[in-house]
């Protein structure tokens, strides 16, 4: 269902540095949608003959079908001067763009999913942790997430406990905050930008703002190919295969807290682009 | 030895997967193959004017072709994983080895489209590649009946490693796996061999990893 507020929102259609003068057909929530590079730096989105507005922010171009009420949101941390910016490129799963929020939000599957990568199957546990919905960022935050890592990230020389924050800034859109092993106080920026093609068909554009003077960016790319291509054989199988908002469909655990924030949120925002509204 | 490799690409993971088996250390250079279409740029054309990976380099030694490197490794560090002697096994796993190619073609083709966004015509590529599951299936049935577990002879082989990973990744590019059971069987059997390695999509026998509640052995 495209609702306003489904209509209204920002999402990403390509690398900045990867389109093409001549266009390239996409889909947007169903609608076709040609995205148009351009050689001074005015990229274009047309829809039906109109053109849409855009944005040029992380990398990526970003349009919307519809009038956006808020400029797309920022990441600050994400400008420091010494970060590496990672475009990971495109990965096309066939699941319901929320799902893949979704899961992206949820650090209970690292051990069975990304097995001793971002977790050990002899530490599944998730410690407590904090959840809220930030009405004056109108966000979702999760805080405090700790978890036991084998491998956090391509800088990490062996086993950590890792922190993460996990943001939801816009429907389709995460990003997580996790503990930097080069640079203790610092944290690493990995973002997950979803362009929904349709209700059970999203391009995944990851993006990463990272502190790494050591790995070569094709390294910190193919990392981040690695965890996510682990992810979509599971996300293509997930049942139901849109996004439940009913909350009697909620079945609560401590890892899931922050998926139940989410849908919350979702549903407040009456955001149902890929979500089911009643049990099936 | 130094393997122009893409963690993605289930061709590298072929020459990774045998080197692995065979307790062979490979040099890795990871290929920016997506987004970056490193494998199109000069300095890689000017190792493999085809345009692909994986590329195999040994000194002055270079391969393009993942079944030709099978058959490099195996004959340099595990002749038991090649056909030798036998005319018919050995002309047996040369076909196994074409084949591959069509699984290349086919189901990879799908995948690539299905999963990374490139051109072609996914019903056409996911037809021929289902036409090929068939063949292998069938193949495959023949060998079970008659005692077999692998493609050629008694013991896994080059021909096995080069067929798998498209294979298993079928599903990559939505062709199901559901209707090959002894495709399945198979792939398990390839799973449990000591020295297997994953790659995404392409998991370990979680039921073979080794319970940590165990007690050591004494
Ligand atoms: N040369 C064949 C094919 C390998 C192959 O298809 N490689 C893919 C990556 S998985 C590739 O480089 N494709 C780019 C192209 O062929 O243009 C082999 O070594 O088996
Ligand atoms: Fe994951």
């Amino acid at each position: 269902m495209t609702t306003d507020a489904v209509r209204n929102a920002w999402y990403p259609v390509g690398l900045l540095s990867g389109l093409s003068v001549d266009g390239e057909d996409s889909l947007l929530l169903g609608e076709k949608i040609t995205v148009f590079g351009s050689d001074d730096g005015t990229p274009r989105v047309e829809s039906c003959g109109h053109i849409l507005p855009v944005v040029q922010r992380f990398g990526h171009l970003w349009t919307s079908l519809g009038a956006p009420d808020k400029d797309l949101f920022t990441i600050p941390e994400a400008d420091h001067p010494d970060r590496t910016l990672v475009d990971v490129g495109v990965v096309r799963v066939k699941c319901s763009p929320l799902r893949a929020v979704e899961n992206f939000l949820d650090v209970a599957h690292f051990p069975f999913v990304h097995t001793d990568i971002l977790g050990a199957e002899t530490h599944p546990e998730v410690r407590d942790y904090k959840v809220e919905i930030r009405d004056e960022v109108d966000e979702v935050w999760a805080t405090k997430v700790e978890f036991f890592q084998p491998q956090a990230a391509k800088s990490a020389g062996g086993g950590i406990t890792t922190e993460y924050m996990y943001r939801v800034p816009a429907p389709t859109c995460s990003v997580l905050y996790k503990t930097c092993p080069p640079r203790p106080g610092e944290w690493d920026v990995i973002a997950l930008f979803v362009q929904p093609l349709a209700e059970d068909l999203c391009d995944v554009w990851p993006w990463m703002a990272l502190f790494d003077d050591e790995s070569s960016m094709t390294d910190l790319i193919h990392f981040q190919q690695l965890i996510f291509l682990q992810d979509r054989s599971i996300l293509e199988n997930q049942i139901p295969k849109k996004l439940p908002l009913d909350p009697a469909m909620e079945t609560p655990t401590r890892a899931d807290l922050t998926s139940v924030a989410y849908r919350r949120w979702l549903k407040r925002h009456s955001y149902t682009y890929g979500a089911q509204l009643v049990a099936e | 030895m130094i393997l122009y490799d893409y963690i993605l690409s289930p061709s590298c993971y072929k020459v990774r997967l045998l080197a692995s088996l065979l307790g062979v250390q490979l040099e890795l250079r990871a290929v920016d193959f997506h987004p970056g279409r490193e494998h199109k740029a000069d300095d890689l054309l000017n190792l493999n004017p085809a345009g692909s990976i994986p590329i195999l380099v040994d000194d002055d030694f270079v391969l393009t072709e993942s079944a030709a490197m099978l058959a490099y490794l195996a004959s340099k560090y595990g002749p038991d994983w090649a056909a030798d002697g036998d005319p018919q096994a050995i002309a047996l796993q040369h076909q196994w080895l074409a084949f591959s190619n069509r699984l290349t073609a086919t189901l990879g083709g799908a995948r690539l489209v299905e999963m990374l966004n490139f051109e072609g015509d996914l019903e056409a590529l996911q037809s021929s590649g289902v036409v090929a599951l068939r063949e292998l299936e069938a193949a495959l049935f023949a060998r079970r009946v008659s005692g077999g577990t692998f493609l050629v002879g008694d013991a896994p082989s080059i021909a096995d490693i080069a067929c798998f990973p498209y294979v298993a990744l079928a599903p990559d590019g939505s062709v199901s796996l559901d209707p090959y059971p002894s495709i399945r069987l198979w792939m398990r059997a390839l799973r449990a061999l000591p020295g297997f390695i994953e790659m995404p999509g392409i998991h370990r026998l979680h039921e073979l990893a080794q319970d940590p509640l165990a007690e050591p052995d004494s």
